[in-house]
């Protein structure tokens, strides 16, 4: 009888197959699984601690994006160097652009940093469409969330009320630590900092820390020494005491600026995964948020 | 509410029309206001089924996506002003090559300096079914379609089909395009064996299918080219080029992989008119790429071997073999450095040619690299030539993918 039901049940199989999610980085997947639960399977190509401007379009990517119901992309070019060939190579008519399984997460939120006027690679490796590294404003995260409920409950119409409900809990949550954050970072608002690469306007924006430097003199271009020693006198200047850093750059010379300025090299997650702690959305703004206010009060003493 | 406040407009006004005929017509009472009864009926049926249209829409225009929140800015297509043909304008590279060659080496005609190619490319999405990318390519030997070709990227039962003038698919080094070797010369095995200097560049097409299994990724790819290249020269619409290839790749970590692949391809020989010849290649690839310090370091090596059979006359054949390995290591966020290894056959006669190479290169951006590579070649002819080679490779336009 047992075998009889278990045979049954292999041959219907399940009633209703989870949306394959593939999302680009590990921040998209933590939001797309908060807001899909158990109604959809979700994959992250890139991991919260490499560079996401350099990732290898490596065919097990490929085995991943061709069995995709969804592909979410940062885009804004984030991706630009390893993702198209992916996509071509996918075979999967679902997720090519443009499709109806292709979603780009960028389509609604606030983008800083859009460049005006001539545009040339002799300002660094920018991106025409503003800098893509939004999802580092909770704000944004949430309004990622609701882009991401919209196109699964089109995906899955059946599902709707679940992805609706799910949203709502993550926006109930998300909600209150904001104003835990907020209640965190307010000391320091105005505070002056030097981050390596142009990953954190909107983090900074929205906590209010002001970026007067950085330590790459153009974005994606490496540190050199004329603008170190620029970057030093600024710093003095400014009394800047701290330098965040993502854990894919060298420390070296950050470190070598703050022993000239004194202060911090501060490691922050720059995307889920990106420290140990940073195991979710919500998780990772908790320890970047708790790591900042650490250090401020090390370095200004409030 | 106004389509509704319309909708009474205008069928009080067509009642309004209608009414003296009708009652011209129908002297009747009853039967007139039977007949106002059933329009009366009617518009109300038409009423409803406006409101509950109309609350849909409200309902769906709630459920849409906000709007761009206060302070967003989403850029427009630039070019959206200037009219639609420059908005699906196609993504624009030109990539420069400049080479040079110090030393003796009598048996290569690679002058002291030269722009030995541009590149330019255009790429871009034909319709929802395929995309198409050309590469023309100006050299001191003229202008040529390096590539031009249509992918097919939503065919069923996953394939993926190539059509027009392509690199063909044997082995890792001949489907690179120059600019992106981790070296300023193609390996002497290719070279001798499967196309010179350019490699094999053809008309055809190339259809490749994903073989689903539990262990790794496997592409089976079949081509069949018109047979205009170095290797393989047809004389007559029968005689094809066809070439199979089979890869396989596995991550064996996070930050390693191996990627192994065999060749084979059949065609009528281009250097023995009127016979047949083949080649068969097996290539391996092992990458090194620590995630966290994916900008500073890696290490890749790569091995080829390349078997060829070409018949001389009736009945005579000749069986040549080479191979080459190499390992390129990237010590610094824009310095790599690498050494290869080199021996070869050739393809008509018993001479064997062998080599080694050690490169250093520097990557000043994404868009451009300086290269030195000391190359020392030791011929079958009993010469030997000690060379200094130089490249400068630089690109402007749009942003391609990182070569893997």
């Amino acid at each position: 009888m047992l075998l009889t039901s278990a045979l049954i049940g292999l041959a219907v199989g399940p009633c209703q197959a989870a949306v394959r999610v593939v999302a680009t980085t590990e921040d998209l997947a933590s939001l797309a699984r908060e807001v899909g639960g158990d109604k959809v399977t979700v994959v992250g190509l890139a991991k919260g601690y490499q560079d996401p401007h350099f990732v290898d379009p490596k065919p097990s990517f490929i085995l991943e994006v061709s069995r995709a119901d969804l592909l979410i992309v940062v885009g804004r070019e984030l991706e630009i160097g390893w993702l198209p060939p992916l996509i071509t190579s996918s075979r999967n008519s679902k997720i090519q652009v443009g499709g109806n399984g292709y979603l780009d997460a960028s389509a609604n939120v606030k983008i800083l940093e859009i460049p005006t006027g001539q545009i040339t690679r002799a300002m660094g490796d920018v991106h025409p469409q503003g800098n893509p590294h939004y999802w580092l404003d909770p704000a944004n995260g949430r309004r990622i969330a609701q882009t991401i409920k919209d196109k699964l409950s089109q995906l899955s119409p059946a599902d709707r009320a679940y992805f609706d409900q799910r949203y709502a809990d993550f926006d109930k949550r998300l909600a209150a630590a904001e104003s835990r954050w907020d209640a965190a970072m307010a000391p320091y608002k105005g505070t002056k900092v030097v981050t390596y690469h142009r990953s954190w306007p909107n983090f900074m924006e929205r906590f209010g820390l002001n970026v007067m430097g950085y330590v790459e003199p153009k974005p994606g271009i490496p540190p050199t020494t004329s603008h170190t020693v620029d970057l030093i006198d600024e710093m003095k200047k400014g009394a800047v005491k701290l330098i965040v850093v993502e854990p894919y750059f060298d420390l070296k010379t950050p470190q070598a600026i703050t022993k000239q300025t004194g202060g911090e090299v501060l490691v922050l997650a720059p995307s889920v995964g990106g420290s140990k702690e940073a195991t979710d959305y919500i998780g990772l703004f908790d320890y970047d948020v708790s790591t900042v206010v650490a250090a401020l009060k090390r370095t200004t003493g409030k | 509410m106004q389509p509704i406040r319309l909708l009474y407009v205008c069928l009080v006004t067509a009642f309004c029309l209608t009414a003296p005929a009708v009652a011209s017509a129908q002297d009747d009472p009853q039967a007139l206001r039977k007949e106002v009864d059933q329009l009366k009926a009617d518009f109300e049926t038409l009423r409803q089924g406006y409101a509950e249209r109309l609350a849909a829409l409200e309902a769906r225009l709630a459920a849409m996506p906000a709007a761009a929140p206060e302070g967003a800015q989403v850029p427009q297509a630039p070019a959206a002003a200037a009219g639609s043909s420059k908005v699906f304008n196609p993504d624009i590279s030109v990539i420069g090559n400049f080479a040079g060659a110090a030393g003796d080496n009598p048996l290569s005609d690679q002058p002291a300096l030269s722009l030995s190619e541009v590149e330019a490319a255009f790429q871009a999405v034909v319709d929802p079914y395929a995309r198409a990318d050309f590469f023309l390519s100006a050299s001191p030997e003229g202008l040529e379609v390096e590539e031009a070709n249509i992918t097919f990227t939503s065919l069923p039962a996953g394939l993926l089909l190539k059509v027009g003038k392509m690199r063909a698919q044997f082995g890792k080094v001949n489907a690179m395009h120059t600019h992106i070797l981790p070296w300023t010369d193609r390996p002497l095995v290719l070279h001798n064996l499967f196309g010179g200097d350019e490699g094999v560049s053809d008309s055809g097409a190339s259809l490749s299918k994903l073989i689903p299994n539990r262990f790794m990724f496997l592409d089976a790819i079949g081509e069949v080219y018109l047979g205009a290249s170095d290797v393989f020269h047809s004389e007559a619409r029968s005689e094809l080029n066809y070439l199979g290839r089979l890869r396989g790749y596995r991550d064996l970590t996070e930050g390693t992989n191996l990627d192994l692949g065999v060749s084979f391809a059949h065609g009528p020989s281009a250097l023995s008119p009127g016979f047949d010849a083949q080649r068969i290649g097996m290539d391996a690839t092992f990458r090194y790429r620590p995630l966290r310090r994916a900008i500073y370091r890696q290490l890749v090596g790569r091995a080829e071997g390349v078997w060829s059979r070409e018949e001389l006359v009736s009945g005579l054949q000749q069986h040549s073999s080479g191979f080459y390995g190499s390992v390129d290591y990237q010590f610094a966020r824009r310095w790599f450095a690498g050494v290869r290894g080199d021996r070869s056959g050739r393809p008509l006669d018993d001479l064997h040619d062998s080599g080694g190479s050690l490169s250093l290169t520097f990557r000043p951006s994404e868009f451009s690299l300086i290269r030195g590579q000391y190359r020392r070649t030791h011929y079958g002819e009993d010469v030997t030539a000690d060379e200094l080679l130089f490249q400068l490779n630089f690109s402007i336009g749009a942003h391609g993918a990182h070569p893997f």
